[in-house]
This record gives structure tokens, sequence and C-alpha cells, in this order.
């Protein structure tokens, strides 16, 4: 349990940080939280030669109003989203997830932007940025680009971030008094989602950030992944029973020690069904 | 001085544990010490052709690196099994490092010895093994059928057959003649003791004398230096063994470990002090496991449900070398099929099978829990047949309070017991009528969050244990505790113990017992333990037995203590040694209550032997060596009551309730203690832990991420109660707490999460009841019966996730 050795970088901006992911390669990774990346490297399963840590840039860590969506910081700690009063104002299942994650030990560490770069379709809040419809801020040599949730995520632990860019900011739309629900199924208090559901329900129309359904899935797939046959039979009018039936149309759920392919559709059903009532019309 | 037994003193322990002030092996600052890193099989079985170790040695910072065959001169006899539980058993011989076969995954098969860990670890990444891969065999009665030989030269996997049938024709006539037969068929799987801290071993040679010391996170210092000795081919007495803090052990502290030997091995061939500290996948891999049995349970009973007799046949699963104790753990369990109930014809056979996979070994509870277990689920599936209530058939097989002390048909004698006050009083805290109230409420309103309530009733043998027993169970021991208690000149008192804590707060209890003995304050007793140069004589902790026996040793030695000191406070108060009287540390002239000499002040007369009896030796110290001339036997009532999601397979645990009788208590902060965790342990196995291994043989669940050891926030608050029996073996009617709770919960949650299915005919899941397993139980029923939903099929093929091939399609760990 003790990684491989490597370089240890200190980048003081994020500007230094690209700078030193160009120089180094794709031997270079980013350090945030160290959650994700740092277990994989006790466990010899990553072994980049040059670790550069941003974890220490204030400047990344941050949650205000810009319109109608709320801005978050790539290094916001999961704890920092989980007590966020903006958020719990605006957009109350970002916090509700974020609360959930791990254990309190791991929010402390653990920040947003870690949580989206690595990819994981295990992860909860890749789900619940993908059923609120945001997007991702990068920076990189040659600039800033803004990547919608829905094309951020690419493959298994994969996603559209170039080896040079840094994810920066994340950003979601106020939700407006839209109903939502987190649904995260697991055994014990803080593992793992064995399925999870990030759902958002407005009302048709209303509002700056348009109307309709947002339901994504957590360890449904080889990526997070938006549960669009549910959204479309709830915009032709479906009940949430009978939206929830489609939760898994097309989907290719994985199988591990906690639950087989078969049992994780069933469970994406029952969950897509508790959290779109939660959620209400 | 107040009495300090039977109130919650806070643990002395605990100050120091909570600060970060104590000292484990890792934490030994040792200048000079070299690093040991261990290469393992990657493979289940396989042949060592050859092992390259070049690349290692070239390394920088890198001392030494051996294959197998390079240290197989180190070692003067094979690794130790101190239990052949038959005059036929098979024991493979092995070495602490496999030198031409390895047999799990995890086996050592070459070493690097370096200057600092991570080159010792880095380095050992180089080595070059070459195998040769066999089949490997991991279910157990695959393994039976020798389809696969674990150990090519023994001809078979059966190690031994160890019966315990009393009277054969009583068996088969009770059977023959019942109107009731419950055939039921349990799985007990691995479980991994995953105590916090792993495992650290530093061997440390003198700089003068020729004296080795070995630190070690180890339950057995005493039995250790012996074995260790003898593994090693080093005189014992020139092996001190010493047990630092130990950050807890459950059992798998309980072993003479492939690590040790070779630090001993290693820093005698290289003459520097040589340490080795156990990562958290290794522990997975490399320490004992428990459990991992096939039982299969019969009970025969008459119209009533009276059960007239048990009948118990396991296989037992060994693993890969039978350890120190491994063969015997199943027999731990030999004597308690039948339970607290009066069943007057018995039969138990037990197989020992090996399998590729890392040995077992003793796991808290040790063949008891495994033995409650299937006893309490039969109970249950008995009062279905009947058709009464699971509470209704304990009762009305429950041994008596006059029956005792009881001679059970499985040859031992209960010392004491009264099992129905527990159950009354744990029915009443559960609110059992109500319970089962809202249950049929729940059930008739068609509700989909289905309730259940369990019951386990237990006893178990605690207090291991006489020697004349061990001796006709063929263990190679005795059973005895050993204590030293000695005044010191200003009135301190030293205890030295042979047992050896590591938790448990024998540092506290200890000193309360002595405290009151001698009229002093618990602070003024100083507890020595777990260092065989200080404490020379013991046998260590586990099976519940340091209280009534290590307990019961300091007792009798601190009565020696104070006899002699009767001695000196006559002569010094002119009085004949029959006209005092002793309370609270105070000798008291007969009928003259102003003539007193307290006890420290005779301890000082003692030492400066200025004006002693003539004849008498100076100092106040005497030993104790105590050998039990029965065990204990514990007992009590668990109730659990679960809330079973029909939907996702969900289990919540709502309630648990727990009503244990450990004898006389010396401090109820401890007992609760030892109880809480117990319960959590126990129900842990119930609904969380399984050591899976894919069917090469790989273990899947080697980190906590898979392997899922519960946490506080998994469990509901407990509610415990206590009753009160003495037990009559020994002279403070104590009888052992350290192990009620894990075999007590595990069969009160599966009884609680059967009864939650019984709408749907489920009678069986494997544990652990994971949501997989009981979705798939549900699913199966309603798909098989439709609307009858009695067809009671079992669901125990309902096992975990297909083919447990862990990673699977997205990957490790994260
Ligand atoms: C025991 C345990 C339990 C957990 N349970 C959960 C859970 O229940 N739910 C859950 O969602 N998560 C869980 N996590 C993961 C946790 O949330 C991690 O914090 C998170 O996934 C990664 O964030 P991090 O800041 O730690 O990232 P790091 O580990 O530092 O980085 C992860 C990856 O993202 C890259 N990266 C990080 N920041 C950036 C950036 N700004 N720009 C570009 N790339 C970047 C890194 O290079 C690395 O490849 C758990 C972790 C542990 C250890």
């Amino acid at each position: 349990m003790i990684p491989a050795s490597f370089d240890y970088r200190r980048a003081a901006s994020a500007d230094e940080a690209i700078a030193l992911l160009t120089e180094n390669g794709d031997d270079a990774k980013l350090l945030a939280g160290g959650h994700s990346l740092l277990p994989l490297m006790k466990l010899r399963l990553a072994r980049p030669s040059v670790l550069i840590d941003i974890s220490r840039l204030a400047d990344l860590s941050y949650i205000r109003a810009d319109g109608d969506q709320i801005a978050i910081g790539a290094l916001t700690r999961h704890h920092d989203v989980e007590v966020s009063e903006l958020l719990a104002r605006e957009v109350p299942l970002l916090p509700a997830a974020a609360g959930q994650v791990g254990d309190p030990q791991i929010r402390h560490r653990g920040t947003i932007g870690g949580s989206l770069a690595h990819g994981d379709p295990a992860s909860d809040l890749p789900a619940v940025v993908l059923a609120l419809g945001g997007s991702m801020v990068v920076r990189g040599p040659g600039g800033e680009r803004s990547i919608p949730a829905t094309e951020f995520f690419a493959g298994f632990m994969e996603t559209a971030l170039a080896a040079d860019e840094v994810l920066t900011e994340i950003r979601v739309p106020r939700l407006e008094g839209a109903g939502w629900s987190f649904q995260k199924f697991n055994r014990r208090a803080h593992d793992w989602a064995i399925v999870g559901v990030a759902a958002v329900r407005r009302g048709a129309g209303s509002g700056a950030n348009g109307g309709g359904a947002g339901v994504a899935l957590v360890n449904m797939a080889s990526t997070p992944v938006r549960a669009t046959a549910v959204e479309e039979a709830l915009a032709g009018g479906a009940s949430a029973t009978e939206a929830a039936a489609h939760a898994a149309d097309g989907l290719d759920p994985p199988s591990d020690i906690n639950a087989t392919p078969e049992f994780r559709r069933h469970l994406a059903q029952v969950l897509v069904r508790r959290a779109l009532e939660e959620a209400g019309a | 001085m107040t009495a300090v037994v039977g109130t919650r003193m806070l643990r002395k322990e605990d100050p120091e544990l909570l600060t970060g002030e104590a000292r484990y092996v890792d934490d030994l600052v040792i200048p000079g010490a070299l690093h040991l890193a261990i290469v393992r099989s990657t493979y289940a079985h396989a042949t060592i052709k050859s092992v390259d170790v070049s690349a290692a040695l070239a390394q920088p910072g890198v001392v030494a690196a051996f294959s197998g065959a390079d240290l197989r001169p180190e070692w003067a006899g094979p690794m130790p099994c101190a239990w052949p539980v038959t005059e036929d058993m098979l024991n493979p011989e092995h070495f602490p490092i496999a030198v031409h076969t390895a047999c799990y995954v995890g086996d050592a098969v070459a070493v690097v010895v370096a200057e600092t860990d991570v080159a010792a670890r880095d380095a050992a990444e180089l080595v070059e093994v070459d195998f040769d891969v066999l089949p490997a065999v991991v279910d157990l009665e695959d393994a039976l059928s020798d389809r696969v030989l674990v150990h090519e030269a023994l001809g078979t996997n059966r190690s031994y057959t160890w019966e315990l049938i009393p009277d054969a024709d009583a068996v088969e006539e009770a059977f023959a003649n019942a109107s009731h037969t419950v055939v039921e068929r349990y799985v007990q799987q691995r479980l991994i003791p995953s105590a916090m801290e792993t495992r650290g071993v530093v061997a440390v040679p003198a700089v003068y004398g020729g004296e080795i010391t070995l630190y070690t996170s180890t339950q057995i210092p005493h039995i250790l230096r012996v074995l260790a000795a003898l593994t090693v081919g080093v005189s014992e007495s020139k092996l001190r063994v010493v047990a630092p803090s130990v950050g807890g052990g459950f059992g798998s502290k309980l072993d003479v470990y492939a690590e040790e030997l070779l630090c001993l091995a290693l820093a005698r061939r290289l003459r520097r002090p040589v340490r080795w500290s156990e990562d958290r996948m290794e522990n997975t891999q490399a320490t004992i496991q428990g459990r991992g049995m096939i039982q299969h349970m019969e009970l025969a009973a008459d119209a009533d449900g009276r059960v007239t007799a048990v009948r118990a046949r396991l296989l037992a699963d060994m693993g890969a070398y039978l350890q120190l104790v491994t063969p015997g753990i199943p027999l731990l369990g030999a004597f308690l099929y039948g339970g607290v109930y009066d069943i007057p014809a018995y039969s138990f056979v037990c197989t020992g099978v090996f399998t590729t996979k890392t040995p077992t070994d003793a796991y808290r509870g040790a063949g008891r829990p495994e033995a409650t277990y299937a006893l309490e689920r039969a109970m249950d599936a008995l009062a279905r047949q009947v058709g009464v209530d699971p509470a209704e058939i304990r009762r009305r097989n429950f041994i008596h309070p006059d029956q005792f002390p009881y001679s059970s048909s499985g040859g031992l004698i209960f010392d004491s017991g009264n099992y129905e006050p527990a159950l009354a009083r744990a029915m009443e805290m559960a609110g059992y009528d109500q319970v089962r109230s809202d249950q049929a409420a729940r059930r008739s309103a068609g509700a989909t969050k289905h309730l259940g309530i369990g019951l386990s009733s237990y006893v178990e043998m605690c207090g291991l244990a006489p020697s004349r027993v061990l001796s006709a169970l063929r263990y190679v021991a005795g059973g005895w505790e050993s204590s030293t208690v000695r005044f010191l000149p200003t009135g301190k008192v030293q205890v030295v113990t042979g047992t050896t804590p590591h938790g448990q707060g024998h540092e506290t209890s200890w000193s309360m017992i002595v405290a009151d003995q001698l009229g002093v304050s618990p602070d003024d007793v100083e507890v020595l333990h777990s260092d065989t140069s200080i404490a020379p004589h013991g046998m260590d902790t586990y099976g519940s037995r340091s209280l009534s026996v290590g307990g019961t040793a300091l007792w009798l030695a601190t009565e020696k203590v104070i006899d002699k000191a009767k001695l000196i406070a006559a002569h010094q108060l002119e009085v004949a040694a029959e006209d005092l009287d002793y309370a609270g540390g105070t000798f008291t002239v007969k009928g003259s209550p102003d003539r007193t000499m307290a006890i420290g002040a005779v301890a000082f007369e003692a030492f400066t032997a200025h004006n002693l009896p003539d004849g008498l030796e100076p100092n106040l110290e005497a030993s104790s060596h105590w050998d039990p001339p029965n065990f204990t036997f514990p007992f009590g009532t668990h109730i659990c009551v679960v809330e079973v999601d029909e939907e996702t397979g969900k289990v919540d645990v709502l309630k648990y309730v727990a009503v244990d009788d450990c004898g006389t208590q010396i401090n109820p902060l401890i007992i609760e203690g030892q109880v809480h965790g117990g319960i959590v342990q126990g129900a842990a196995q119930a609904l969380f832990e399984e050591a899976i291994y894919d069917e090469d043989g790989n273990l899947v669940t080697s980190s906590l991420a898979d392997y899922l050891v519960p946490s506080a926030a998994d469990f509901p608050s407990m509610q415990t109660d206590t009753t009160v029996t003495p037990s009559p073996t020994n002279p403070m009617g104590v009888k052992g707490v350290g192990e009620a709770g894990t075999i007590a919960a595990a069969p009160a949650v599966m009884n609680a999460i059967i009864d939650a299915l019984s709408p749907f005919g489920i009678t069986d899941i494997d544990m652990p009841a994971t949501p997989q397993r009981i979705w798939t139980a549900i699913k199966q029923s309603t798909d098989a019966s439709g609307a009858s939903g009695a067809s009671g099929a079992g669901a125990s093929g309902a096992s975990g996730a297909n083919g447990a091939s862990g990673a699977g399609a997205n990957g490790g760990p994260r």
C-alpha cells in the first residue's frame, strides 16, 4: 500500500498547473483531494511519474451565483457543497447528494472537480450534474472552453478533458423550486452506490432554465449516464411508474460482488420510480 | 476503601490509547532495523519452478533476497499445529516460506530485506517467480470429492473426521420415533477477522548475550515463544517475546505466523534487527480467516416440539494448511449443538477439508457461533413445523434451573444457568408482542416493507480450559493460567499476569479485583503482562478465558498474599493468627476493634524484615497457577427486529436487544463494551461480511472497500441488560463475556430476516443476507409459486452476484 515513486510539484495557479501538464505530458496527473487518485496509486494501479498538486488553489474553491446559474469552483470540497446555504436554496439536489459521498473524512478532502474529472460511473456527483443539465468550464494552453455535462463523460473513467487541461468550474442551473430527488442504494452507509438516481422535475416551460425532467443514473453503465428513455416517457405524459419501467432501457450495467446486471436493472426501476415520486410533478 | 468490583470504573488503558501514546509494533523505533517485504503467490495453486532474486538484489538499499529453498535450512521443524484432533489426522508439512508448491494466493514464495520499507517493497516487485499453475479447489464439497488434490502426497483432501456420538442407537431411535424432523443445510461463509491493527513484527538480536527479542502483534507471546523456539531452532531461554499495544485480534493473532519466524530467522542470519508490517491487502490473505463450514443440521422432536435428538454433520474448511489450532476450531463448538435445550440424544461429526485458500483458524467465538447459528436456525424451523411461536419452542425445550449442574448429552457439565428469565426480559425489552402485532398489521395491509423478529438463545463454553479435558481432546498444552501478586515497599501493588490483553481491559479489571481484596486504590495496582521476561508463565488470551482462568489465578495469588500478611500482622499485634479478622485491607483483633494493622503497613514490615516471625521469608509476594476444574457456561437471549424492503432486498435493523448472563460482574462498563462489539461483529456475518473467492482461488474481497466491515452508521443503538447467575467453577463466580455477542447475534439477525420473509415461503437465505440474495429469493419464490406463496422453497442457492468475479465490467478498486 505504498505508491511507486513519483515527483511532486505544487502549482501556485491554474495556469502553472497547465504549464506543468504541458511540460510533463501523459506521465503527469493533477492531484486535488486525492481520494480517488491516491488509492489507485497505493494499489499501484496508477503510476504517474509526476503529481501536480492543485489542492491549495484557494481561488478555485468557491460557490457563487452567476445569473441563472450557480458556479462552483472545481476545488470546492464535498463538505463545502454539502453545507452551502446558496446551494441549499437554489440547487438543493447538489448538497443533498454531496452529503452522501463516502464519510465525513472523505467529504472534507474530496473535491467536486476531482469527482467529475475522474469520470467514475459509480460516483454520485456526475449523475447529479447530468440530471441538472450542468456544464464544465475547462482551461488549457489554448484558453477556456465550456463542455456540457452530456458531452463530458466519454468512457469508463474517461472524460472530454485533454491531457493538458484543468477543470476550473462546474456550472449548474438554479432549480427555481423544481422538484428533485437523490436516491442512493448501498449496503453500508459510507459505500459507493450500487445504483443511484438523480432526478429533477420542472413544471413544463417554467422559468429561465426550461422545463421537463432530468434523470441520471449512478453505476448503471461504463459512464455516468442519463436515463433518456425515462425522460422521454415523462415528456410523453407517462406516470412515474410507467416512466420508471424504462430506467434501464438500452443500458448494460456492470456486474460485481454486490449486484448482477439483472438486479441493477431492477434497482434502477425501483429507485427511478421512488425518485420521480419524491420529485413530484 | 469502598469496593470497586461491580462499578462502571473507566478503563485505565484508555487515556493512552485515545491520546495516541500507546505504542504498537510499527511505532517502535528500532535504529538499524532492516525491512522485510514478502513476495506472495499470485496463484492459488502452483509449483514453484524457479525463483530469480537477482534483479531485486541489484536495487539500491537491498541487503538480501531469498527463495523458500534458500531459507529451508533455517527451519528446525515445520510450522506448528498444536491440535492433532485425531490420531490419523493428516497435517501436510509446510514452512514459513513455500519451498516447492504454493497452495493459496498469498502464500510466501520469496523475501526481500532492505534498508527501508519502500526499497524492500519496490525490489519485491522485481523478484521473478516461474510458476507452473495447478488447478485450484475452492468449494468445500468439491474439495471433498478429491477431484483436485491440494497436497498431492496426501492422496486426499480430507484431513480428519472427528466424532462425538455418545449413544448412536439412542439417536437412531429418536429419529425413528420423531413426530417432527428438521433437516437443514447451512453455510458458514468465510470471514476476515479485520483487526484494526494489522500484524507487525520486529526481531531484535541483543548486542550482548545472544538473546533475540521478538516484538509482535500477538495474543499469545507465551505459546509463540515455545513454538517459535522449536521451529527456528533457538533455545527458548534465548527468546523473549513481547506484545506491545495490540490493536485487536479476535483470534487472528492467536497463531504462529510465517512472518514471525521469518523475522527471527533473518535477524539471526543477518545479525541485524528485521521488521515487517502487514498492509491491509496482505492482512486479508496472509492472516488466518474464520468460519468456513457447511453444516448439516437435523433435529428430531415429539408432537409438542420437544427435541429428542440432534444430529450435526460438518464439513470444515481448513484452507491450504493447518495453522496453530485450525483443526480444533469446529470442536470448540462440537459440544454445543444442543445449546440451552434439554436434548437426550446427541450426534456430532466433523470432517476437516483442505482447499487452496488462506488457512482458517480461531475467529471470535471459534466454533461456538457456528453451533449456535445452526441450532437456533433449526429451532425456528421446528417452531414453523410445529406451528408455535419461536419463543414458545424455546421455552418448551430449555434446561430447567433445577437441573444444574446439568450433564449434557454432548458430555459436558454445564455449571449453572437459568435460561427463561433472560428470554422473558429480552422479550419485554423488545416489545415482542407489539412487534408481532405490527408485523401482522403490515402484512394484512399489503406493505412492501416487512417486519421480522428473530430470537437467539445461546449458551457457550468459556474458560479454556481444564487441562485434562484438553488432553482428552488431544490438544498438546494445558489450559491453566498463572499470576503473581507482590507488594512494593511503598504499599503499591504489582500484578503479573499470564493473560495477554489486546483491547479487553485486563489492566482495569485485574486492578479492581486486587484493589478490593487488598483494600487499596485500583490506581495503586500496576498490571504487568505480555512480556515473557516479566511474566514467564502464561497461556495467553482467547476463548473468553482470561477472567475466569487468569482472574482466578490472580484472586488465589492475592489470597496467598493475605494469608502470609496475616502471619506477620499476628506477630506484630502479638496475637494468634486465628484471632485476626481481615476485611478491606485491615487486620483487626477479634473483639478489639481498636487493635488493627493495615496490610500496607504489614507489607512494609515484610520488606524491612526487621521483625518477622521466626522462619518466615521476607516480602509479600505470592504466585498461583490455576487449572480450572470445568469450563464456565455463560448464556442469554438476544432479539433482533428487522425491516426488509421487498422491492430492493435491503435489510434495516430496527432494534437489537441483548440479555446476557456472564456470572458475577467485575466491571459492567467493560461487559457492555464487549457485548456491543461482539453483537456488531456477529451481525456483520449475517448482513455484510464474506470472504469471496473466484473459481481460480483469488480473493475478490481483498480490501475494505469490498470486504464490508460495518461502521457505527450501519447498526442501531443496542439495548442491553444482564441477569447474574454466578459460576460455581471459580471463587469469584465469573464466566466470561468476550465472545457472547458474536455467538448470539448472527442467528438473531438471520431468524429475523427469515421471519420477515415468511409470507414468501422463504425458509433460508445464505449469509450474508445481501440485497441481491434477498431479492433473488423473493423473485424465485414469487415466480415459482404464483399465488400460493407457501411453497417453502429454500433460496440458499441464491448466491451473490454472478461469478463473484469482483472487478467486473467497471474495473477494480476506485
Ligand atoms: C473510501 C472512499 C469512499 C468514497 N465514496 C464515495 C461515494 O460514496 N460517492 C462518490 O461520489 N465518491 C466517493 N469517493 C470518491 C471521492 O468523492 C473523491 O473525492 C472524488 O471522487 C475525487 O475527488 P478528489 O478531489 O479526491 O480527486 P483526486 O483523487 O485528487 O483526483 C481524481 C482524478 O481527477 C483528476 N483531477 C482532479 N481535479 C482535477 C481538475 N480540477 N481538473 C482536471 N483533473 C482533475 C486527477 O488528476 C485524478 O485523475 C470515495 C472515496 C473514498 C476513498
